[in-house]
This record gives C-alpha cells, structure tokens and sequence, in this order.
C-alpha cells in the first residue's frame, strides 16, 4: 500500500491544479490600471456635445465609470443591475459609450460623411436609455476608442471604480454580478468613502 | 461578314470589362503606403496577444480591438516612437499578459522557472531511486553469502540437468 502513496500524491496535487484551472476565467486578465491614475480625458457629454467630461470634474466623489455601448449583449444583461443599484446608492456612475457607432459592424464610419458618427451614435444611446432607464450621471461618448484604449478596455461591458483622488481601485471585467456588486464593490465603496 | 463583326464586337466588350477588372484591382490593392512603417508594425505586434481572442496575435487577429491597437501602433511609429515604448504603451494598459514573452521579475518567477525546479525534483527523485535500488541489489548479493565449493557446483549441476530431463520427458 505504502508504494502507492507517492504516485497517489502526486495525482491529488495535478487534479488540485486542474480544479483550480478549470474555474479561473482566462478573459480575466488582471490590469495593471488598478492602483494608478485614472488616465485623463475629455470627452463630448451624451446630453450636450458642447460640454465635455474629464475624470478631473469628479475629484473628492468615489465613483464608477461603466464602459457600455448599444451593440453590447453583455450590457443589456447587465443594464437593469446598473439601473437598480443607481436607484438606492449614491455612488455617482459614469457612463462611457465605447464606439458606438464604429464598434457596430452594421456601419462602416469610413464610407460615411464626415460629421454624421456623432449625431448617430447620440440617437442610438439615447433610444436605448429612453427604453430601459439611465442609471448613469451623465455618459461620455468615446466613438473611435482611444479613451478605450487608454483604459485598457478589451471588452465591453467594463467598470471601473474610482476613489477620490482619481486612483483605479478596483476593475470589473465583463457585466457586473450581484455576486461581484455585494462581495466587492459595495464593501470596497464603504471602504473609500470613508 | 456580319457574324464576324459580332466577333468582333464581342471580343472588344471582353476586353473591355477584363481591363475594368484590374483597374477595380488595382484600387483595393495598397492598404498602408509606408512599407517600413508596415514591417515594423507587424515585427512588434506578432510580440503581443490579441485580448479578444487570446489565441492570435495582434498582427494576425481580425478582432476589431486589434485592428484599432494595430493603427495605434502605426501613429506611434510615425510618431518616432521606439519599439520599447510602443512596448511599454501597450504593458501599462494591458499588463504583462499582452506580451508572449513575459518579462522576468518576481511576479514571474514561477512561470520561467517552474519548469526547471520540476526537472530538479524529477531527477533528484530519480537519484534518489537509483542509489536504493543500488543498494538493494548490493545487499542481495550479500545475503547469497560465499559462492559455491566445487562439490556444491556438481550437485547443482546435476539437480538442474536431472529438472531439465523430466520436464522433456513430460512434453513427449
């Protein structure tokens, strides 16, 4: 019986790292924005493209900057989560609507006429927050993504939540599960607010 | 005379809508007019993971991030940027992942020397194994104790012959 011990071991140990591979979501890349600045910009605001938001306007506020657009499936799961949570927190949500236009294979930006993308993308995301609430503050429009880049964003939905020095706390790659908004956020929230 | 013509006529028509053809080609053909820029492009983004699809890299990916992240790259070439700091603009949004060959640091220690400590444990197990079994073989030929006098070797000769003539004698 003794001999059988070590090769025994040996597979107790590769199945504890098999089990530990199989949950680990490789979409799930860890970024290296958490604990820095959040990258500056200045984007055209979804309600008057005249006004532009930076992450500067929101100094001294912890809060959230939601990256979504209306071609995203993940967002619409993730949308009456959002719509909710901004009815009974305070927590400023930023929206950032990530190429709204371009990123939608139905339209190709190049073939269209210069100064169209922008109404464009306005109409869409306005219809969509008409139809299923606006949680958010105010949104941001990023249409050809170099904010996008900036973030590190590769796919959408993404959310970051900012403290009040403008520091990345904390990244949430895809839609945000209750799971996620009880057991992380909100506590990392109470934490920052302080 | 007229079926001629029609030939004719028909040749030309071909001739025509072929040469339409190549001009239609020629147009799509040049995507990126600078080719230095171009090669560089693709030497440092078959360097780095396409996020999307993580299988591919930046240079062979069609995901739409990657075709934005190589444009990126682009500009930064025309920019005058080097090779390192397209490197670490890319590091810095989307950490070390994005690299296939991961810098060395102490994050990374596991990865790039994981493999060598397993090899060390194999082979110290396998010395390990071989030096016991040495020893074993050893102590086994102790144990036989002091080989066999000359009368000894005659009996055993003669046991073996005698088993060998019995067990022919049962095959018949």
């Amino acid at each position: 019986m003794k001999r059988f011990l070590i090769p025994m071991g040996l597979f107790v140990v590769l199945v504890g790292f098999l089990a530990v591979g199989l949950r680990l979501d490789p979409h799930e890349v860890p970024s290296p924005l958490v604990g820095k600045m959040a990258p500056g910009f200045a984007l055209p605001q979804l309600a008057s493209p005249d006004k532009k938001f930076s992450p500067g306007d929101m100094a001294g506020k912890v809060w959230m900057l939601n990256v979504w657009s209306t071609w995203c499936v993940s967002c619409r799961a993730e949308h009456p989560l959002l719509v909710s949570f901004a009815r009974q927190s305070a927590l400023p949500i930023v929206g950032l609507s990530y190429k709204e236009v371009r990123g939608d294979s139905q339209f190709d930006v190049s073939q269209m006429p210069p100064g169209e993308e922008l109404p464009l993308a306005q109409k869409r995301a306005n219809a969509w927050l008409a139809s299923r609430g606006d949680p958010y503050m105010l949104t941001a429009l990023d249409l050809d993504g170099r904010v996008g880049i900036d973030y590190g964003v590769y796919g959408v939905p993404e959310t970051y939540l900012i403290d009040k020095a403008g520091v990345i706390r904390y990244k949430q790659i895809g839609p945000i599960t209750p799971e996620a908004l009880e057991k992380k956020i909100l506590p990392l929230v109470k934490e920052l607010e302080k | 005379m007229t079926s001629a013509l029609r030939v004719i006529r028909l040749f030309l028509l071909m001739t025509i809508a072929l040469a339409g053809a190549c001009a239609l080609a020629k147009e799509a053909a040049p995507l990126a007019a600078d080719v230095v820029v171009e090669k560089r492009m693709v030497e440092i983004s078959e360097e780095l993971r396409c996020l999307v699809c993580q299988n591919e890299s930046l240079a062979g990916s069609h995901a739409e991030l990657a075709v934005d992240l190589r444009r990126e790259i682009r500009s930064m070439i025309k920019e005058g940027k080097s090779n390192e700091q397209i490197m670490e603009f890319m590091v810095s949004r989307y950490g070390d992942f994005v690299r296939y060959r991961p810098p060395l640091k102490t994050t990374t220690y596991l990865l790039w020397f994981g493999p060598f400590l397993l090899l060390a444990g194999a082979v110290a197990a396998l010395v390990v194994y071989l030096r016991r079994r040495g020893s074993r073989v050893a102590a086994a030929g102790e144990n036989s104790g002091t080989p066999l006098s000359a009368e000894e070797s005659l009996r055993a000769d003669a046991l073996l012959k005698q088993n060998e003539m019995n067990e022919s004698e049962n095959q018949r």
